[in-house]
């Protein structure tokens, strides 16, 4: 069974923390959300809940989101989506603000259009737990920034032809995952901390449930994809302030 | 060749006492004792020295003792030792000074100059052995409006508070930064005592959530060990903007130190840094703030209130004006003497402002602004005695916050040296041969012997002022007096001078 609430009753926006109460009480279950209207941290906390969202979701969408959930947005999302989100899997369809996944350990965010500043800022993974965003379109300036773990996907789909899909400061502080970039182009300038190669075969098959995940999501053209070249950005080391200090 | 840097300490052993029983040399965790198999006799290696009395304390024979060296540089008011010192280290490493605990640089202490009241004649004062004395203290949001249900009875409406025994908590040292021994003895002793320990940054090792009423988790920058559980085990989250010891700097545990259990419970790669920079990058402004405290509320379902810890910086009380109107529950100020497991040198000793300032202009601020009851203060950084708290207490806290104090308890020596990670007490360190040497039955005791004392001399003043409840004390200033202060330090106190 599912669900359905209408976040605008009578044309006026609920306000955020009455929805958030509602969805506590609807964990385990189905929901799907009409006329969302920026209420902010939708399913922050909550595991094992399926959100369906029609509208747009305020800022810190599925923040510390817990394992078993998947939010699904029929629309865009705005600033700090997945925020420290530990499980599950949020879906996207259209664009996301700044911040998406900052600190995220855990679970999924797919985003079939572009994601603004500081995506994936501060990932961690430990162990198995892996966390993993993929972008559909751009990425802003930032993109995982002091990652310490987990895997970032930019595809750059609709990107500019000869425009790096992502902006300056890539991976400033990076001591720890993954970013895999599509296509031949990246910004002129990367960080000491990164180191640059192309994506082999071995890499791939870290890539590929990913790209499956995507063009399952959005309907992309998965071969396409598969066939596309890719940059692999790696930390060159996990302890990169190590010489910074005299310790006496 | 590096510049030559003197040993620091001198290590003194009395030949006719020692009797070569090697104990020192397996003790030393930095290896400033050897043995030498031909003479059949000890050896020391100043240079390695941080003294930290742990070879000291267990010499069988009580032949040891540390003494700072007489060497010294041409005596120089301007140049002391220990700047042309860190100015060679500097030479030789291009490194940035680090350094841990807090502040020991001799600026002046307010408490130190403030004295407290007691009745005479009038209003007796009150003996805490046969009368009743209140310490019990709620922490978060007073003011919330007045409401009644259809029969008239009020709605209980009152924001989740935090229950204290007393006004006193540990404050946040981070799983990695001590050992599990001393998380143990914290968590242990906060139960007991009915008050709470933090987690600090670090994340709640597993083992240590059946101690979760007593517990306040931490969210920083770097996120670390964070997921629904964690923000849920605790009696409140607190959100860390700064710490006293380190203000506008972020922390970094070295990879080194992120191993095993301590990387698990981060839930962050094995042996990998684990930074958490200054900034948050999510928050730019107050109402960025707001954003993470709301995110919290939510995700905790409205249960636990929400701390953010700043640390005391010039314009302290505008920030915690924009903190109160954050939607934060409590206010947590930790002054320029507070302790770090790791900071840089230059860092600790000259950025930040004494507590004492920062709560009494912070208090005054509130109350001016006619939000003092949204928000409750603790503060902290150093809190060294009861009458320090006692005095934090009157000058408008709700409630202090002690660690280096606690640490202390647990057999801290202050060398220190807590960022070279070979902490010889079995607290700042994840070696285990050295975790072991702190046992936690024996350190919550030594907690809860202090905090117990501490609680007493805090009813026995109170006692003397007449007072029953702490109630009556907090932000009581006229059971306050300053001596030797300037008027401009009395008037930031908000208090007289003795004699007035
Ligand atoms: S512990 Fe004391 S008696 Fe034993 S070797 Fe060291 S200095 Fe000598
Ligand atoms: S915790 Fe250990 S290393 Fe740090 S100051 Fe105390 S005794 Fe020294």
């Amino acid at each position: 069974m599912i669900t359905t609430i209408d976040a605008a009753p009578q044309g006026q926006s609920m306000h955020f923390s009455a929805l958030g109460e509602q969805l506590r009480t609807l964990a385990g279950q189905s929901v799907k959300i009409e006329h969302c209207l920026g209420q902010r941290y939708i399913a922050a906390g909550i595991k094992d809940i399926r959100v369906e969202i029609e509208g747009i979701p305020g800022n810190a969408l599925g923040a510390y989101l817990g394992a078993g959930s998947s939010i699904t947005v029929r629309g865009n999302a705005q600033d700090a989506t997945g925020d420290t989100m530990s499980g599950g899997t949020i879906t996207i369809h259209g664009s996301t603000g700044d911040a998406a996944g900052y600190g995220m350990r855990g679970g999924v965010i797919l985003v079939e259009g572009n994601a603004g500043y500081r995506a994936g800022i501060h990932m961690k993974e430990y162990g198995e737990t892996c966390p993993k965003l993929v972008i559909g379109g751009r990425a802003g300036d930032f993109l995982g920034e002091y990652q310490a773990g987990g895997i970032i996907v930019v595809l750059g789909l609709g990107n500019q032809a000869g425009a790096a899909p992502l902006g300056r400061f890539c991976g400033t502080g990076q001591h720890g995952g993954r970013m895999f970039i599509r296509g031949e182009v990246l910004p002129p300038e990367l960080p000491a901390q990164v180191a640059v190669r192309k994506a082999d075969a071995a890499d791939r098959t870290l890539l590929q449930p990913l790209l499956a995940q995507f063009s399952a999501a959005f309907g992309a053209d998965l071969a396409a994809l598969e066939s596309s070249p890719y940059f692999l950005l790696t930390p060159n080391s996990s302890n990169p302030y190590t010489d910074l200090y005299a310790i006496y | 060749m590096d510049l030559y840097v003197h040993p620091e300490f001198e290590i003194v052993r009395s030949e006719k006492k020692c009797i070569a029983c090697r104990a020192c040399e397996r003790q030393c965790a930095n290896c400033a004792h050897g043995y030498d198999a031909a003479s059949g006799s000890m050896e020391s290696y100043d240079e390695k020295c941080v003294n930290c009395h742990r070879c000291v304390t267990l010499c069988p024979t009580k032949a040891l003792k540390i003494v700072q060296t007489q060497h010294t540089f041409r005596p120089n008011a301007n140049w002391s030792n220990d700047t042309i010192r860190e100015l060679y280290l500097q030479a030789n490493t291009g490194g940035v000074l680090l350094s841990s605990m807090g502040n020991p640089r001799p600026l002046p202490n307010y408490f130190d100059r403030i004295l407290l009241n007691a009745s005479q004649v009038t209003n007796p004062s009150i003996d805490p052995l046969r009368e009743p004395m209140e310490t019990r203290t709620y922490l978060g949001k007073k003011a919330i409006p007045l409401v009644r249900d259809a029969n008239g009875r009020l709605t209980e409406n009152l924001p989740p508070q935090i229950t204290l025994t007393m006004p006193l908590m540990f404050s946040a040292m981070s799983y990695g930064s001590i050992s599990y021994n001393a998380h143990a003895s914290l968590a242990r002793a906060a139960t007991a005592l009915g008050i709470c320990y933090n987690t600090g940054e670090g994340g709640l090792h597993r083992d240590f959530y059946k101690y979760g009423p007593n517990t306040i988790v931490q969210v920083a920058s770097g996120r670390f060990g964070i997921h629904g559980d964690y923000l849920m085990a605790g009696a409140a989250v607190e959100i860390k903007m700064g710490q006293g010891a380190k203000p506008g700097i972020g922390g970094h545990l070295p990879g080194k130190k992120n191993i095993g259990e301590v990387a698990r419970t981060r839930m962050t790669p094995d042996g990998s840094d684990a930074i958490s920079p200054a900034p948050h990058h999510d928050i730019y402004s107050i109402e960025d703030l707001r954003q993470l405290v709301y995110s919290l509320k939510e995700a905790t379902g409205n249960t636990k209130p929400i701390i953010v810890k700043i640390a005391a910086v010039h314009n302290v009380a505008a920030i915690a004006s924009g903190v109160a109107r954050s939607g934060a529950d409590i206010i947590a100020i930790d002054g320029f003497r507070g302790g770090t497991g790791a900071a840089p040198t230059r860092i600790r000793d000259n950025v930040g402002i004494p507590i004492e300032l920062a709560l009494a202009s912070v208090d005054a601020r509130l109350r001016e602004e006619g939000i003092r009851d949204d928000i409750s203060l603790v503060v902290g950084g150093s809190i060294r005695s009861s009458t320090d708290w006692i005095k934090a207490i009157a000058l408008g806290a709700d409630a202090c916050y002690i660690a280096t104090g606690a640490l202390l308890a647990l057999g801290c020596h202050l060398c220190r040296s807590c960022h070279i990670g070979l902490c010889n007490w079995g607290i700042a360190t994840q070696r285990p041969d050295l975790v072991k040497r702190l046992n936690p039955e024996v350190g919550t005791e030594h907690l809860v012997n202090l905090v117990k004392a501490w609680q007493h001399e805090l009813k026995e003043v109170m006692g003397g002022m007449g007072i029953n409840s702490v109630e009556a004390l907090r932000g009581n200033r006229l059971m306050l007096r300053g001596v030797g202060m300037t008027q401009e330090e009395l008037d930031v106190l908000g208090i007289k001078h003795a004699g007035v």
